[in-house]
């Protein structure tokens, strides 16, 4: 039991720092100075709640690990993330494309983990849910500015989406672990919440004079520790300080 | 004989001396961050606070600098919690925190947090700190900190900061 959640509390917990650190490449890169701003503000508050999951999970471990030996000193095939949220961040549709449909889903997650029979998963969502409430309003602007605006942003986003997609089945995925913590109260029943997210991202998108794209086949693996190649470089630049030089400190 | 564990109201007065150190104008009552304050049955003094966002950089140098006050006044056992459960909101600012936050130029939260409209695009009017105008319009959605919007005011020109409500 103890086992399952620490491994259910990592799932979530990659999501977020990964997602937290391919966001915070966009820190003085950003299009605009206000856009650089609000995503390394998303990213913070990404890599917040990572820290807070990492450190429950060290708690149940009860190994004497702290979560930055978690985060740092664990291998691509031992990361459990959405394959969608390690690919390259690409243009600025193409990230704002990831991050709507991501809080969107998200959003939908935390909402049901508020009732979780878990405490510390119940807390966490409470809190972490005001934080994406505002990620999904920031992306959702730029979907409807991007895809109601020019010739040249409309086909961009246009592509982002269709590009996309394919990453987007995994979210629903319920393997053997996602159904027992469903099972106990703990997790989420995420095949449920796929009718309104698809009919709300759905409606955004046509709003914003976008087509969303038809349902085919997705990659999935990434919740097994099966990634694409991108995980390796995002862990190689993240870990690096911690693995040459183990236990440094600020 | 004297008494070695000072009355937790004078703990808490205590409290207003450490400041928010990216809005040093408010404390961190004014912010409502310390939940709880507390002597254990074994005379440790227990203190709970609770961020404002999950990954607000301050929270490290809050919990140092309330250690430091506590060190100050000669309590030397104490231990700082942080829990995430009930999750902060703006509601807790206090009125004199609210007042603060406008007398230095930032338009301080308005409604209550529990409020979904926003994600499907309701927009909330936030009157400009410094000619009290309601024309004003969003910039972004994100700040100089974690907890504020930037705006501007259609009627004195004048962009400034909005703490966000959640």
């Amino acid at each position: 039991m103890q086992k399952e959640l620490f491994d259910y509390i990592l799932r979530l917990a990659d999501n977020s720092l990964i997602h937290g650190q391919r966001l915070a490449e966009w820190c003085g890169h950003g299009p605009v100075l206000e856009e650089d701003i609000a995503l390394s503000n998303t990213a913070l508050d990404f890599i917040g709640q990572a820290t807070n999951l990492y450190k429950y999970a060290a708690e149940l471990e009860g190994q004497d690990r702290d979560e930055d030996q978690i985060a740092f000193l664990r291998d691509a095939d031992a990361y459990f993330n959405l394959i969608l949220l390690e690919q390259p961040n690409g243009d600025y549709a193409f990230t704002m494309a990831r991050q709507f449909l991501f809080t969107m889903w998200y959003y939908l997650v935390l909402e049901q983990l508020t009732n979780s029979k878990d405490s510390f998963l119940s807390g966490f969502a409470q809190k972490s849910i005001k934080e994406v409430k505002y990620h999904v309003i920031h992306s959702r602007d730029w979907i409807l500015r991007m895809g109601d605006g020019t010739e040249e942003s409309h086909q961009r986003i246009q592509s982002a989406f269709d590009s996309i997609w394919e990453y987007t089945p995994e979210m629903f995925e319920m393997d053997d672990l996602e159904k027992q913590m469903s099972e106990q109260g703990i997790g989420v029943d995420l095949l449920a919440l796929r009718p309104t997210w698809r009919s709300q991202v759905e409606a955004v998108l046509q709003e914003a004079t976008l087509t969303t794209p038809a349902d085919a086949w997705g990659h999935s693996g990434g919740k097994r520790g099966r990634h694409s190649e991108h995980l390796g470089f995002i862990l190689a630049d993240m870990q690096y300080l911690q693995r040459a030089y183990p236990g440094a400190k600020w | 004989m004297v008494n070695p564990s000072p009355d937790i109201d004078i703990i808490w007065d205590w409290m207003k001396q450490v400041e928010d150190p990216e809005i040093p104008v408010l404390n961190v009552l004014d912010l409502g961050i310390v939940r709880s304050i507390a002597w254990s049955p074994e005379q440790v003094l227990e203190i709970s606070i609770t961020p404002t966002y999950s990954g607000c950089p301050a929270m490290k140098t809050i919990e140092t600098d309330i250690g430091e006050i506590l060190e100050e006044n000669g309590i030397t056992r104490y231990q700082i919690k942080t829990v995430l459960a009930p999750a902060w909101t703006t509601d807790w600012m206090s009125e004199e925190g609210r007042l603060k936050l406008h007398q230095v130029g930032i338009a301080p939260p308005v409604g209550v947090s529990a409020d979904k409209g926003l994600l499907m695009g309701k927009i909330r009017t936030v009157r400009c700190p410094i000619c009290g105008s309601e024309d004003t319009s969003m910039i972004s959605q994100f700040g100089s900190t974690a907890c504020k919007a930037l705006y501007r005011c259609e009627n004195c020109l004048e962009p400034f900061d909005h703490f966000k409500c959640i």
